[in-house]
């Protein structure tokens, strides 16, 4: 997988940690799914980068 | 024996005119001919009447009496109007029919997507028009009764091909009983449920989805302009998707998705009608508003092909070569183009001008524009029909982002029928300077129309034959050239030489077009006299030249008719 240049900091990592856990509760279970693939094209776009969201899927499908 | 119905098709709008049946019996025996094509939809018909117009008579043979039940295809693209120019009804097509550009996209009553179809001011004609299909076929069967080398059979349904080395024996069963028929060839254009693709038990390749979508033609008078409207996920029927368009004589299309599980015969019933249309127009603001139904059918989407439309003696064409879904105007505009197509290739091979291969190219290059629409058409259907969990759930954030969220929004771009290019045809010449070209439709492309007068247009004088545009200053077409050209039309191969960008007509060319501005040297990529394009019969490109030459001419010409 690729190391981007910046990456969040423990306290940035935590914040974004309480951050999701919260949102995934609000959205709550029937709504989760949806929430989550939302997100995950919002910062797909922002990455603008076929293959590292690629390796990022790829990742997140190990170990499931 | 077949019995076609003799009763008139019900319409609200449409006068069905019922035919005479075609008997054996009040006909001479009947000789081996060069074409049968079987059906007499857009395919059959524009099949026909290219083959005429290349000089090549056929007998067209239709089970029915009368032209198809109910509007079918409704949305015909610029191509479709380009190519039915080349045969003459697109004047009629123009004059009673609803031209339109824009597309817009509805997702929780707010307008989430609008596209726009450009309009280049070069083009004759519209991105898209609507008329019924009734009207379209209507057209076509008048150019087909008045031309003499159509022989137009009603009545007459073939029941039993066998395939000879060299020739196709039909039975072709009519009111008054059977009778055999001999053709060189056999052209299958006999639609989606083709009984002779089912009868060679020719497996298609490609994908089937599920879910079913009711087609429902009502007329309604509503204020709305001609444009496409589809509607995602609406409260009345969750998670499915509603199209609608205008239809000449007030008639509105409604297309609705039926819930999973839902079987076609209870998605008919008058009352499921009734109430899935109130609910549509309820939502879309007009709730109350008197309609009357005139027509409804159920599909569902599928992307399939044969591998290979020549399979002996017997070449399919149309829907009956492939089955493709109805997003993005895929039937009837794709079998404009495969007709076409079929019909100059065939029509070279039965005056002998080409080897049987050309025949070969013909299904390679129609397969490939049939693969080409099933890639396309499958990302639109992933995305109106979402095949599994993981699509839906995608498509319904796309559908939740598109609110507020720009980068999503084309998404729900609607991929139209478009022609397809031919960029890799074993007809593309292959010594020309096609790679030196900066602008201009390169090999395998349809042509760029030019405007060269209010009402006059570069495709208004294309085809019936291979076209040589000559871009000249001078006076004459180099006589080496006109040699060439004489050398071929000598062999029986229509070629016409049009000379663009002299004021008075150029000797050896049988058009002169002006060009004062510049213009179509500049949309063509043409820098200097001397110049050239050469164009086959389906005015697609197959070679190009910036200083054209004899011997290049004569290479090119060999390579688009192979012997």
């Amino acid at each position: 997988m690729t190391t981007p240049k910046n990456t969040l900091t423990i306290p940035g990592l935590e914040t974004v940690y309480d951050a999701l856990a919260t949102a995934i509760d609000s959205a709550g279970p029937d709504k989760s799914n949806l929430f989550l693939v939302k997100l995950a094209l919002l910062n797909a776009n922002l990455l603008a980068d076929p293959e590292v969201i690629n390796a990022h899927i790829q990742a997140a499908l190990r170990d499931l | 024996m077949h019995q076609p119905s003799t009763q008139a098709r019900p319409s609200i709008y449409y006068n069905y005119q019922v035919f005479k049946p075609w008997l054996p019996s009040a006909n001479p025996l009947q000789k081996r001919q060069k074409v049968v094509i079987a059906g007499s939809g857009p395919a059959g018909m524009v099949a026909a009447l290219e083959l005429a117009r290349l000089g090549v008579h056929s007998v067209v043979l239709e089970s029915e009496l009368q032209v198809s039940q109910g509007s079918r295809a409704i949305v015909f693209t610029r191509r479709s109007m380009e190519i039915l120019q080349q045969v003459g009804v697109a004047d009629r097509m123009t004059e009673n029919g609803l031209p339109w550009r824009f597309g817009n996209s509805y997702y929780r009553g707010q307008r989430v997507f609008r596209m726009e179809a450009p309009h280049d001011p070069d083009d004759r004609f519209f991105p898209m028009i609507n008329i019924q299909q009734q009207y379209m076929e209507e057209y076509l069967l008048d150019a087909c009764q008045t031309n003499p080398l159509i022989d137009f059979r009603w009545g007459n349904k073939v029941i039993k091909v066998e395939q000879q080395p060299d020739f196709a024996q039909m039975t072709v069963d009519t009111p008054e009983g059977t009778y055999l028929l001999e053709s060189d060839w056999l052209v299958a254009a006999d639609g989606g449920r083709s009984e002779i693709r089912t009868a060679m038990n020719l497996p298609m390749e490609g994908a089937s989805y599920e879910g079913f979508f009711v087609i429902a033609d009502i007329r309604i008078d509503l204020p709305l302009p001609t444009e496409r409207l589809a509607y995602f996920d609406p409260e009345w029927n969750p998670g499915n998707t509603i199209l609608m368009h205008r239809e000449p004589h007030g008639i509105w299309r409604v297309d609705y998705q039926l819930p999973p599980g839902e079987t076609p015969e209870d998605a008919l019933k008058p009352e499921s009608l009734k109430a899935r249309i109130d609910a549509q127009l309820a939502m879309i603001g007009h709730a109350g508003t008197p309609w009357e139904m005139d027509w409804n059918s159920v599909y569902s989407a599928r992307t399939l092909t044969l591998p290979d439309y020549v399979q002996g003696r017997v070449i399919f064409t149309g829907d009956a070569a492939h089955l493709l879904p109805i997003f993005g105007v895929r039937g009837a505009n794709t079998a404009f183009q495969d007709a076409q197509s079929l019909a100059w290739h065939l029509a070279f091979v039965v005056k002998g001008l080409a080897h049987e291969k050309l025949l070969a190219n013909h299904s390679a290059e129609r397969v490939g524009a049939a693969r080409e629409i099933i890639d396309e058409a499958g990302k639109s259907t992933r995305f109106m029909t979402p095949p599994s969990s993981g699509f839906r759930l995608l498509r319904d954030a796309v559908l939740s982002l598109s609110l507020t969220e720009e980068f999503v929004r084309p998404l729900y771009h609607w991929r139209t029928s478009r022609p397809h290019e031919y960029s890799h045809s074993m007809l593309n010449s292959t010594g020309d300077d096609n790679a030196l070209f900066t602008a201009g439709p390169a090999h395998g492309a349809p042509p760029q129309n030019i405007r060269l007068s209010a009402n006059d247009f570069l495709l208004d004088h294309l085809g019936g034959g291979f076209d040589l545009l000559y871009f000249t200053e001078g006076t004459a077409i180099p006589v080496p050239l006109q040699q060439v050209v004489a050398t071929s039309r000598s062999l029986g191969v229509p070629l016409k030489v049009i000379a663009v960008g002299a004021s008075q007509p150029v000797d050896g060319a049988d058009l002169t077009m002006a060009d004062s501005n510049g213009h179509f040297r500049t949309r063509y990529g043409v820098q200097a006299s001397g110049a050239a394009y050469l164009l086959r019969p389906d005015q697609h490109i197959c070679a190009r030249w910036l200083t054209l030459d004899a011997t290049r001419l004569q290479a090119a010409l060999k390579t688009a008719l192979p012997q």
